[in-house]
């Protein structure tokens, strides 16, 4: 079985959140950069694909050099083979674009992307790439199992969770659930080693057209100071929260 | 020309999430001097949605769409967008929404903005407001394309009644196998419980319980509210309670009208799935926590000593305002 994880490099999770050049582009300073924890939990359950039922595993991004050691380290936690593809991401459908043509030209059985990078939260890379290859598609997946070519796989719903089956080649947006927190692997020093040696090719773009273009950023608008409430007069917060926030 | 809406039935009836949709569609339609056309699927009361100001419906009534199956609804979307001839197509943000429209964006050439809080800032070039960056900022998008898909955050625009006669069409979509090679096997939907996805309110629970014995005050408060039941990562994770529960960055996003937090430090991560909740309360026995930065109201106090007390005054609350 033939593997291909998609990853996205995105800031830390404490990362603070500046923008520079008028607000229109993030500001990079400082921020420390990790692959996206949605893509984590596909690729640790890949490297299980990979030890129990014997899958090759490619990592890919579609990004500027600047992202080569979030592929390393994908590298460093056992991936075979990594794949850049050499162009800034601006859009989902110009990455989803990009990505296609890598990923039908591998004849991937299974592509697994996270249900949504946690900067530009579109949450819609994985479905277009689907969509423009010709797979089968399920977002939000909790679990999955393949035995003989047949994909088995849990989807979380609003409320529940719902049992998939599809034939390969399918495409995932995975998050927790796939594997566990417990399940993530730091890279040993033999990994780290080992990943320095393995390919990392880098791929010209072939220059989909973005639909869509980030303008610009704002920063949600500075808060009120908290309204304490003293624990002996309760009345007051029921009071507040039904005459003054009208939620109750 | 119309703005096409899809409204989300379940079964048989529509979503919330639908009617705010269909609300935000008609406000959309408004600004660019056009009407709504709402695309319904096996809704036993299509025209229900002309409350939201939605001219037209097209309804379809087919056994097959009985369970989502998000290829068949994407195909189906787009043939409806076709024949409305809409440019500007409004999707909400529940769990199928962000299913099909990355796959309906594929079928129309369109692009599409996820997570929108508010209005279009201009329909000229088309720019849409939305939140980025797990709601720590906002970005500005501008949508190229001639189509457009506009994926509202759940609970930013609220429900605008708009009272109208609508025209509700038989619409019959042409399906193919192609629409159903994913099988839904079975489907597990706790039908007694509010969903976090759902819920107005949202009670939710920290480390600072100190055990899962100590749940039963959150979950009295939340069926006083009517309200749904969370809890930040490390409860989730030390299994006190289940992984569904578990709300934050790397959790469920949290986009309720009030959000009532208990033994919850507030650290970035679990502020970032719950920002966007409109009103928010902390209980901490720590003036220091981080939680106090971002909450409109706080008690400082014990929560074994100020839950039981809060319980007891909302249920005389509610029993007066019944
Ligand atoms: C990559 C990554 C992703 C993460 N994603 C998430 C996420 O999605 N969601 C999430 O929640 N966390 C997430 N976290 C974890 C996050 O950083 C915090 O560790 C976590 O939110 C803390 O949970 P807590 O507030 O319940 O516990 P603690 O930080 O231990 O806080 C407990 C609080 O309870 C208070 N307390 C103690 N006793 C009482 C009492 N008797 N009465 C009242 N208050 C009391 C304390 O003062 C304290 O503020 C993530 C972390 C990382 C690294
Ligand atoms: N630039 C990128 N390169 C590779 N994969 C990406 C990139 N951007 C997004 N993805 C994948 O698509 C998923 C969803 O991203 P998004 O649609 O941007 O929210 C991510 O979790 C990644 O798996």
């Amino acid at each position: 079985m033939k593997i291909l994880v998609c990853i996205s490099h995105v800031p830390d999770t404490t990362s603070k959140i500046n923008f520079t050049e008028n607000d229109t582009k993030f500001d990079t300073n400082a921020v420390q950069f990790v692959i996206n924890p949605y893509d984590e939990f596909g690729l640790t359950r890949a490297m299980w694909f990979k030890e129990k039922q014997g899958a090759s595993v490619d990592v890919i991004n579609v990004g500027g050099a600047e992202t080569e050691p979030t592929l390393r380290k994908a590298l460093a936690i056992g991936a075979d083979n990594a794949i850049r593809i050499n162009t800034e991401a601006k859009d989902g459908f110009q990455v989803a674009k990009e990505l296609a043509k890598v990923a039908k030209e591998g004849n991937y059985d299974l592509v697994i992307a996270g249900r949504e990078s946690i900067d530009y939260n579109g949450g819609m890379v994985p479905g277009m790439l689907a969509q423009l290859i010709g797979a089968n598609f399920v977002n939000a997946c909790t679990g999955l199992e393949i035995e003989d070519n047949k994909a088995t796989i849990i989807r979380e719903i609003d409320g529940g969770k719902e049992t998939l089956s599809s034939s390969l080649p399918l495409v995932i947006g995975g998050q927790k659930g796939l594997v566990e927190e417990s399940d993530l692997r730091i890279p040993n020093m033999r990994g780290i080693m080992m990943a320095r040696k393995k390919p990392l090719n880098v791929v010209e773009p072939i220059n989909a057209t973005p639909q869509t273009e980030a303008a610009k950023f704002e920063k949600p608008a500075p808060k009120g100071e908290v309204k304490l409430i003293d624990p002996e007069n309760l009345d007051e917060l029921i009071n507040l929260l039904h005459n003054e926030a009208k939620v109750i | 020309m119309a703005v096409l809406v899809y409204t989300e039935s379940e079964n048989g009836k529509y979503k919330k999430a639908a009617f705010e949709a269909a609300s935000f569609a008609k406000a959309i339609a408004e600004q660019m001097g056009t009407n709504v056309t709402a695309v319904s699927i096996n809704n036993e009361n299509a025209e229900e949605v002309g409350n939201y100001g939605v001219e037209n419906i097209l309804s379809i009534n087919n056994s097959k769409l009985d369970k989502f199956n998000a290829e068949a609804y994407a195909d189906v979307i787009t043939q409806a967008a076709k024949k409305a001839e809409a440019k500007v197509i409004v999707i909400g943000q529940t769990a199928n929404d962000k299913y099909i429209a990355p796959l309906l964006a594929v079928n129309l050439e369109a692009g599409y903005a996820a997570n929108v809080v508010e209005l279009p800032v201009s329909t000229s070039p088309f720019q849409v407001k939305r939140n980025a960056f797990s709601n720590k900022a906002f970005n500005i998008t501008t949508i190229a394309s001639e189509n457009k898909i506009v994926g509202l955050a759940k609970n930013a625009f609220g429900l605008k009644e708009n009272p109208t006669t609508a025209n509700v069409e038989n619409f019959e979509p042409s399906l193919s196998s192609d629409d159903f090679k994913i099988n839904i096997d079975s489907i597990d939907k706790a039908t007694d419980k509010i969903t976090i996805a759902d819920a107005e309110i949202v009670v939710s629970g920290g480390r600072g319980l100190k055990g899962p014995e100590n749940w039963g005050m959150i979950e009295e408060l939340a069926s006083t509210l009517g309200a749904a039941t969370a809890c930040s990562k490390p409860v989730s994770d030390m299994g006190w309670r289940p992984h569904s529960e578990h709300v934050g960055q790397t959790g469920k996003p949290v986009a309720s009208n009030l959000y009532i937090a208990v033994g919850i430090s507030g650290a970035i991560q679990h502020i970032a799935g719950i920002n966007a909740s409109k009103t928010k309360v902390v209980i901490n026995n720590d003036p220091e926590a981080p939680f106090f930065k971002v909450a409109d109201y706080g008690i400082v106090g014990d929560a074994f000593e100020v839950m039981p007390k809060l319980i007891e005054k909302l249920k005389d609350f509610k029993a007066k305002n019944a």
